[in-house]
């Protein structure tokens, strides 16, 4: 039996920042979780993948990360994406810095 | 120091030439991100969870203020007011931009240094004992040895493409200051019948499959050195796996063959390489010792810190703990804790960074280290000096006086930066770094005393700890 599909986001870090970005509805790249597009299906997920991928100029390292569809917008399933939505937890850098992309 | 010579400049600014417009290719779309990442890996540069990260190579450990210095100028220019000191000597910027990089690595060139294999599947930084050139029980000065195999390594055709990242340390003294058991290749300096060279251990290693490394030459003459080191890396770069990234490390190629199957291997393979460095590699050697002399020690009187050391309890606590014997016995090698509770291991802010090369110029013959322990080090510091070097550091949050007890952890970056980690460490150091503070200073004293008597009778004498058990004549002839 197929397993049931979990929710995704497309991520990717900005090419020339480094900063972790998400792949919105309109094709741009948001720094906030929140604006990302969630995708529900196979089929949408690796066509979206694959738009996320042609855009080389601007990103680096897409792929698609499990998320859990909440009222404030999209969580992460794994510890490893709730690190790189808040940052480091030594300093108050990176996401922390501007508490809006949290 | 080792100075550089013209070639080494050039070398060093055409590599940056080559990078800056392989950065530039990236950014125009010429090249792709599959092109580009080896070549930004041979230069030093990750991509990690946040951002990129440029892990530039401190040449077994040493460096002097104005390197220091220029590090501390590229932390608040480019990143963002820090570095973090790396278990092989090297330091990392946790936050640069791609655009920034070459700037980065001209700024590194200005002063000798650069980020050239600190990554990818080549012969890493080469690493040394943090006090070497200082220690009383040195042999030899094993730095001139090290600078020696990072030209060999540098570059070098043959090793650019390896089954996986390579990793070499030495050690000048009888005790192993740079855990040379745990290295692909470790040098420990040896003496037989009167003259030094190298026992030669291979295999060893950590990460997720921890091997102590297995001796394979019990003695190398200085003169073969490179050769044989040239056959070890080339007899497991055909054998060793690439396949399985997780099982290409020469460790596992050792554990699977058997060390008499490499041995046997290498031997053979050194015997047709034994000549054909044809003494220009001892020639290079000659020259390059010659940047390696010992400074011009100063001769003053010991009184004045004999009294602060009797008077002052934190600065003897930290006397204690932070220092350690120097060859000259009016001198003490000083260890700086990276390690203040509740900080983050091996971090030090550009603020931080200047002090250290203040104090470092000003009191220490120009010379610091970094040590594997992600420490500082000032390798020659007059005992007279001391007490001025402790108030400077006190100053700027550097003085925790907790050298070789639990809180000196050594922490990777783990899941806070890198990309490659399975779990956060930083967290965890910090608790560590923190419970240590409820044990009694007494308690404390009696674990570390228990601790060094495990591991050498030499440091009990140089550990006066209890002053009432362990009496000591002069603490200035003592540590």
């Amino acid at each position: 039996m197929a397993r049931p599909f979990i929710d995704k986001v497309v991520t990717a870090n900005d090419l020339r920042e480094g900063d972790v970005v998400y792949l919105t509805e309109t094709n741009n790249w948001t720094r906030h979780l929140s604006e990302a597009e969630v995708l529900q299906d196979e089929a949408t997920a690796k066509a979206r993948l694959a738009a996320g991928s042609g855009d080389v100029l601007k990103i680096i390292g897409v792929y698609l990360a499990d998320v859990t569809a909440a009222e404030t917008g999209p969580e992460p399933r794994h510890f490893r994406e709730e690190f790189r939505r808040t940052g480091p937890s030594n300093y108050f850098h990176g996401k922390q810095q501007r508490a809006e992309n949290v | 120091m080792y100075k550089y010579t013209q070639f080494d400049t050039d070398f060093v600014r055409q590599r940056n030439a080559q990078f800056r417009t392989q950065i530039e290719r990236r950014l125009n779309g010429s090249l792709t991100e599959d092109e580009f990442k080896p070549l930004r890996l041979m230069n030093g540069l990750y991509l990690q969870l946040h951002a990129y990260m440029l892990r530039v190579a401190i040449p077994y450990g040493s460096l002097n203020g104005g390197q220091m210095r220029q590090l501390a100028m590229i932390a608040e220019r480019w990143d963002k007011g820090y570095g973090h000191f790396t278990t092989r000597q090297n330091i990392q910027f946790n936050w640069p931009k791609l655009p920034d990089v070459a700037d980065i690595l001209d700024a590194l060139g200005d002063v000798e240094m650069h980020a050239i294999q600190t990554s990818g599947n080549t012969i890493r930084n080469v690493t040394a004992d943090h006090f070497a050139g200082a220690a009383a029980d040195e042999l030899e000065d094993p730095r001139a040895y090290a600078e020696l195999i990072r030209q060999w390594s540098t570059d070098h055709p043959e090793f650019q493409f390896l089954p996986r990242k390579f990793k070499i340390a030495l050690c000048g003294s009888p005790r192993d200051r740079a855990v040379t058991r745990a290295h692909d290749i470790g040098l420990r300096m040896v003496k037989r019948q009167g003259l030094v060279g190298f026992e030669v251990i291979v295999g060893g290693g950590l990460g997720r499959t921890p091997m102590i490394g297995k001796v394979i030459r019990e003695f190398i003459p200085p003169a073969e050195l490179l050769p044989y080191l040239e056959a070890i890396v080339s007899v497991w770069n055909l054998l060793g796996r690439r396949d399985n990234k997780y099982k290409a490390r020469i460790k596992i190629t050792v554990h699977e063959h058997g060390i008499d199957k490499i041995r046997a291997l290498v031997e053979a393979r050194f015997a047709l390489l034994r000549d054909s460095f044809q003494g220009n590699d001892q020639r290079l050697l000659e020259q390059i010792k010659t940047g390696f002399a010992p400074p011009a020690f100063k001769t003053r009187p010991l009184k004045a810190f004999d009294q602060h050391y009797g008077s002052n309890r934190v600065f003897r606590d930290w006397v204690d703990t932070n220092t350690h014997p120097h060859r000259n016995e009016a001198y003490a090698i000083v260890s700086i804790s990276l390690k203040t509770p509740g900080k983050t291991p091996g971090d030090a802010s550009a603020e931080q960074m200047r002090v250290m090369a203040d104090i470092g110029e000003r009191y220490g013959h120009d010379e610091l280290r970094v040590s594997h322990e992600q420490n500082l080090i000032l390798p020659h510091v007059h005992k007279s000096d001391l007490g001025a070097v402790h108030k400077a550091l006190q100053g700027a949050g550097l003085a925790t006086a907790n050298i070789g007890l639990i809180s000196d952890i050594i922490a990777c970056p783990g899941m806070d930066y890198c990309a490659l980690a399975t779990a956060r460490s930083i967290p965890i150091a910090q608790e560590r770094q923190r419970g240590e503070k409820k044990i009694k200073t007494s308690e404390r004293k009696r674990l570390d005393l228990q601790l060094f008597s495990s591991v050498s009778t030499e440091s009990m004498t140089f550990s006066p700890f209890d002053q009432s058990t362990t009496p000591s004549p002069s603490p200035s002839s003592t540590f």
